[in-house]
């Protein structure tokens, strides 16, 4: 099992499998007409070099935080939540009739209040594949493609037959009140001396994504219940035959994705639109994957790539205004990263470990291949591991 | 509800449920070879850009066809080399490309044709026209079977009659050819297909393949018949509605038929809202009927209907030895 030494798996192997990704997009680049250097000189410029850039990328990563936990979550269970996409817009509608039917007196109570209910909603719409699976063995990934286009549908249909204002054309809520406004980031640094761009939609909700990766962390390594949604992910049976739950554990983790999706209504709905409206997720559920396999399903790691991901995403914006690359770049980076960090991960893993072996055959002499003689208690210890 | 709108909407049903219909015999082969395929959706775009780039190019639909369908198969062959060859996570090579489809076509419409991720509109040649079957101008005039067949069964394009026709050819092949036992058995237990000398590597790589040829004529159908010319994202989650018809189905040939055959007349009906309201009286909410196939799908799914047992090693990379 153990061939490559732990560094090499948790940072070697994501690494190479992201500079493929990145040498692949540069080659997409150059054959389009473009300088694949001077694009990312002004992705650089355009997402990190001013304050507003920053806002922008910061609050793209927060939306990616969330929707990466949530499919990191599920990943640990062996679970594969597709439906991060339907949960958010789910929280989306949460936040909205919060929002919208109560009257908050200040905006921390109304960032419970609307937090609590973009959970609930998206842990529902999380909640249903997950009994589906657990109870009737319907597979979890079909089913939350299908809770996706059923959540499309119903936001459509809320958007135009319910929340609609009168006399409004737009498929769209009416504006939150001002209550329920989030501090942005210019308004929380302001105090502290600190400028930030008053235009960037950057708000608190990324201070609760980062607490969300805290609380994970915590969840999964330090709880019981965190154990066991392991011990289910590494091995069923052996779960199974411990007294673990089968039905409670892919319930339990595909709540807490789901609520994990759909809180990132928080950012999008209640921190920046201010409103309900039409496809307001804008993918995000989508990249919550590639995230989510980047960063090894680790809170940390999740961090980092929700950060690479939201740079991606204001760099990308910036390239479509000023060059003739279309937004649609980042997708095929999207792409790439989730083909090689997912689906392909053994084409770099194979002949790594074939490397590390090489280097390490001469090492311990009296190993697996001839162990029959006398094993030694360190060979025994090896075996016994494997 | 008159026979003239119940022929016309039948006529559509017909229309839109021939891309679903390639597409889920493309998921079928696939599936039934246990490799799981959620990239039909970016197979069919993919061929969809290009068959109408290619069609725009050169003046010539068939080319256009090749070429949708050489785009569809190298897509496959991604997924088969990610699946099969590296034993990766098939759900995840899928998800991968259907968003390498979604971006890398808008991406390089952008580069070649500049008008905002389209190609331009297809005529004449650089599109398949629809076929007049013989005797349908004299039969017109006949009471009832007479528009039945002038309308419905002629004057479709050579796409849709190939569709139906792939049908009883994929039931023929499944279950009454040699290839087809064992295409079947792979996906039922790969180490017994093994243990018997036959190749499951080659097998997978086969049914991933004839996979990529049908989702390439689903796309070139989108873009070159159904529609003159590519647009954005125009799969517009087709390739998802034709995976909810293969469960649906039961991964039978012949329940796919009928799966996306009723598929297409929600579609159909969703863009006359006014058949509905005639018939049964009420005004059914036009997202209600979008939502419906997939609302289904999750009711058999969850066995209430019915149960669907997919194939036993489906989503299992083979390990030759453990």
């Amino acid at each position: 099992m153990d061939v490559m030494p732990k560094w090499a798996e948790v940072i070697l192997v994501p690494l190479i499998s992201l500079l493929l990704a990145a040498l692949l997009s540069a080659l997409v680049i150059l054959a389009i007409g473009e300088d694949p250097i001077a694009a990312v000189t002004l992705m650089v410029k355009g997402a990190l070099g001013s304050t507003y850039g920053w806002g922008y990328t910061l609050y793209y990563a927060t939306n990616f935080i969330f929707t990466g936990l949530a499919v990191a979550v599920a990943f640990h269970a062996r679970l594969f939540n597709i439906g991060g996409e339907g949960q958010a817009m789910l929280g989306g509608l949460g936040v909205a009739i919060a929002a919208l039917y109560i009257p908050w007196p200040h905006w921390t109570l109304a960032l419970i209040g609307c937090g609590v209910m973009a959970g609930l909603l998206g842990a529902i719409w999380a909640a249903i594949p997950g009994w589906l699976q657990a109870k009737r063995g319907s597979h979890v990934v079909i089913t939350t493609i299908m809770f996706n286009f059923i959540a499309a549908a119903l936001l459509n249909y809320v958007l135009v037959n319910v929340m609609r204002p009168p006399g409004s054309m737009d498929p769209a809520s009416a504006r939150f009140p001002e209550a329920v406004h989030l501090p942005t980031l210019h308004e929380l640094l302001a105090p502290l001396g600190i400028a930030f761009s008053k235009s960037a939609p950057a708000n608190i909700s990324l201070l609760v994504a980062a607490a969300a990766c805290i609380v994970v962390w915590l969840l999964i390594w330090r709880t019981r219940l965190g154990y066991e949604i392991r011990a289910y992910g590494h091995s069923q049976p052996a779960a199974k035959y411990a007294g673990i739950s089968p039905v409670r554990i892919t319930m339990v983790t595909m709540i807490i994705s789901g609520a994990l999706a759909g809180l990132m209504a928080i950012n999008n709905v209640m921190g920046e639109s201010e409103r309900l409206v039409l496809n307001a997720t804008e993918g995000a559920g989508f990249i919550g994957i590639a995230v989510a396999l980047m960063g090894r399903s680790h809170p940390v790691g999740v961090f980092f790539a929700a950060l690479l991901f939201g740079f991606l995403y204001q760099g990308g914006a910036e390239l479509a205004l000023w060059t003739s690359i279309p937004r649609e770049l980042i997708v095929v980076i999207q792409a790439l990263v989730i083909l090689f960090t997912g689906a392909l991960d053994n084409m770099v893993r194979m002949p790594l470990e074939r490397l590390f072996l090489m280097f390490r055959r001469p090492a311990p002499p009296a190993n697996s291949a001839d162990s029959e003689p006398k094993p030694g208690p360190r060979s025994g210890q090896s075996e016994g591991a494997e | 509800m008159d026979y003239i709108t119940l022929i016309q909407l039948l006529d559509s049903t017909v229309r839109l449920a021939t891309p679903l219909l390639l597409a889920c015999l493309a998921g079928l082969f696939s599936e039934r070879a246990g490799v799981f395929d959620i990239g039909l959706e970016g197979k069919m775009l993919a061929a969809a850009f290009f068959s109408a780039a290619l069609a725009s190019i050169t003046g010539s639909v068939w080319i256009g066809l090749a070429a949708g369908i050489a785009s569809s198969l190298a897509l496959s062959a991604v997924h088969g080399l990610a699946s099969i060859t590296f034993r990766g996570n098939q759900l995840i090579s899928g998800v991968a490309i259907n968003f390498l489809a979604a971006g890398m076509t808008v991406l390089i419409a952008q580069d070649w044709f500049a008008q905002g991720g389209r190609t331009p509109s297809l005529f004449g040649g650089a599109r398949f026209e629809p076929i007049t079957l013989p005797f349908a101008d004299a039969m017109a005039n006949v009471p009832i079977i007479g528009p039945l067949y002038e309308e419905l069964i002629s004057g479709h394009s050579i796409l849709v009659y190939a569709a139906f026709l792939a049908v009883p050819l994929t039931w023929w092949i499944l279950f009454r050819t040699r290839f087809g036992l064992r295409l079947r058995a792979v996906g039922e237990n790969p180490a017994a297909v093994d243990t018997a000398g036959v190749s499951v590597v080659g097998l997978r790589y086969a049914a991933v393949a004839i996979a990529g040829l049908l989702c390439g004529v689903a796309g070139a159908y989108l873009s070159t018949a159904l529609q003159a010319g590519f647009v954005k994202d125009m799969s517009a989650g087709r390739g998802f509605i034709a995976l909810a018809a293969l469960i649906f189905a039961k991964w039978r040939p012949w329940y796919a038929l009928w799966a996306t055959l009723l598929f297409g007349l929600f579609g159909a009906l969703e863009t006359r809202p006014d058949v509905i309201q005639s018939v049964i009286g009420i005004k059914v909410q036009g997202q209600i009927l979008s939502a419906l196939p997939y609302l289904m799908t999750v009711v058999i799914l969850a066995g209430f209907v019915g149960k669907a047992i997919p194939p036993r090693a489906g989503g299992e990379p083979y390990v030759k030895e453990r």
